[in-house]
């Protein structure tokens, strides 16, 4: 069943079309990556799932509701983890969930979320005192208090050194064994390759390509092979990178020659994106 | 109900932990107190029926702590809070907007009701000033009085567009405000251009009742201007609040 349907969506500020018929579903149980460059529409369609935007036109249901009508009981729901972290700085970390978990009616206990986010030896340290990481997790503490069956993240680990965005997604994943859906946005290739399940690629305000990671890599053509000759760089594209590198090889070998700085590379969902988000432009 | 006792708690625990408000908004009247009434502890007011200066500065101080709670902490509060993404994040949590902001509101009612005990209790114990003869008259008062004040906060706060500047704005607006409404010294020695502005101004009308109450022992009935001077200021503060309220941040 889809958590998530979302038909021809479209927003308008002023003049501005951030949204241009978006479509997408998000089944129950599934990770999906919203990808796309600052500008591209990912934050306004977020927005306009969460019920904080009204949309201009398109069908959209999130949980079986329209967000523009949903009220207190779609809010236990659901979690929302926003771009900036917002909480209060004078509560520690176990106040602050406290505080939360105080508003739906059946939250997850505590204790159980501190240990989830890794914070466990800092649950009585004040919010102010936490790093940037830490907080960070406390604010995915919060949007998961509610044991909502759906999590929104807006650029989860915007700002991370690379070990803590190792651990947010050791957590995220530990949240997908736990059978939520998550719709997740972030402008890191590596995040969506690693966690989602299936990506959307928006450019420009409309989805530009959309599907499970590897078969958007696996879509296009070109393994790349590079190598030095006579000092200059040469570059092949190919669909046949067997054959190719075979007939390359055998001539250097038969001619006793070395090919150098030999490297194959086969495309990453940055190379896919680069193209995708560029031809949009 | 559940959800308004339990935020009402989170309220008074933010309340009590939060510094700035601790400082600025809830000791220093205290502090003002104490210092001027020490100083002027032994003159009388002629201008002011012949009062003795600390019972008139007790109640320039329960004004000034009103509009230092009611008015400048809520607004610094809720522009923090807005421009943070607090009250953003709240709105997607099941907590209804009234039960936030009745918490929220009542939070501060009861911290300016702890202000004004501690101020009664001071001046008692510093300067033997007796306790008000008319406590329901003075009680309705401080409510009405504190409730305009808290429209007013929640407009400014509204108004105001980012938190860097918040506590400059709003300080500079109660400040004088507190001084030119006569909380400190009696406006009748002020140039007649000062007391036109003093005449508009809500604290000169809440001061007024105030004063009337605990220095000359009248019912809050026999102020009725004053009474609707606060009542259309507070219907201001709720007219600007409605129209430009924002759970978003506005810098964005």
């Amino acid at each position: 069943m889809a958590s998530v349907s979302v038909r021809d969506l479209r927003k308008s500020y002023g003049d501005l079309e951030a949204v241009r018929g978006v479509s997408f579903e998000i089944e129950s149980g599934e990770v999906f990556g919203l990808l796309g460059p600052n500008g591209a529409g990912k934050t306004t369609t977020v927005e306009i799932l969460e019920g904080y935007r009204e949309r201009d036109a398109g069908e959209v249901e999130v949980l079986g509701v329209d967000p523009a009508e949903a009220g207190g009981e779609w809010r236990e729901r659901i979690g929302v983890v926003l771009q900036s972290s917002a909480m209060y700085q004078t509560l520690t970390v176990t106040e602050s969930l406290r505080l939360f978990a105080g508003y739906y009616s059946s939250p997850r206990p505590v204790d159980e979320v501190v240990e989830l986010i890794g914070l466990a030896d800092k649950r009585d340290v004040l919010v102010r005192r936490l790093s940037g990481g830490q907080k960070r997790r406390l604010d995915l503490g919060l949007g998961l208090i509610g044991d909502p069956e759906l999590i929104f993240l807006d650029e989860p680990t915007t700002g991370f050194d690379p070990h803590a965005r190792r651990q947010a997604w050791e957590t995220l994943s530990s949240l997908r064994s736990l059978g939520k859906t998550i719709l997740l946005t972030t402008h890191y290739l590596d995040e969506a390759e690693h966690l989602a399940d299936r990506v959307a690629v928006l450019a420009q305000g409309a989805v530009v390509a959309a599907g499970p990671p590897s078969e958007l890599i696996g879509g296009t053509p070109a393994t790349e092979i590079r190598y030095r000759e006579n000092g200059r760089e040469v570059t092949l594209e190919t669909d046949r990178p067997t054959e190719v590198l075979h007939e390359l090889t055998s001539k250097a070998v038969a001619e006793n020659r070395e090919l150098e700085g030999l490297v194959v590379t086969r495309p990453t969902l940055e190379d896919v994106y680069l193209e995708l988000t560029r031809e949009s432009e | 109900m559940r959800l308004f006792r339990h935020e009402l708690r989170g309220e008074l625990l933010l309340y009590v932990r939060s510094r700035e408000l601790a400082f600025f908004t809830f000791l220093l009247p205290m502090v003002f107190f104490v210092l001027l009434g020490s100083t002027y502890r032994h003159d009388r007011i002629k201008s002011e029926g012949n009062v003795h200066a600390t019972n008139f500065l007790l109640a320039g101080m329960i004004g000034y702590g009103a509009i230092a709670i009611a008015f400048a902490g809520l607004a610094i509060v809720l522009v923090i809070r807005r421009e943070s993404g607090v009250l953003k994040r709240l709105r997607a949590t099941p907590l209804p907007a009234p039960a936030y902001i009745a918490a929220l509101l009542t939070a501060f009612l009861a911290a300016f009701a702890v202000e004004v005990l501690a101020l009664l209790v001071l001046g008692r114990l510093l300067f033997g000033i007796a306790f008000p003869g008319q406590p329901l008259s003075l009680v309705l008062t401080l409510l009405l009085g504190a409730v305009c004040f808290c429209g007013l906060g929640v407009a400014i706060g509204s108004l105001i567009r980012s938190a860097e500047g918040a506590s400059a704005a709003v300080n500079a607006i109660y400040l004088p405000a507190a001084f030119l409404a006569g909380a400190f010294f009696s406006p009748h020695s002020f140039p007649a251009v000062l007391r036109w502005i003093a005449d508009v101004l809500p604290l000169t009308y809440f001061l007024r009742i105030v004063r009337g109450i605990m220095l000359h022992g009248q019912p809050i009935w026999s102020y009725p201007g004053s009474i609707a001077a606060l009542l259309a200021w507070g219907l201001v503060g709720l007219v600007v609040a409605l129209r430009y309220f924002h759970w978003e941040p506005r810098e964005q």
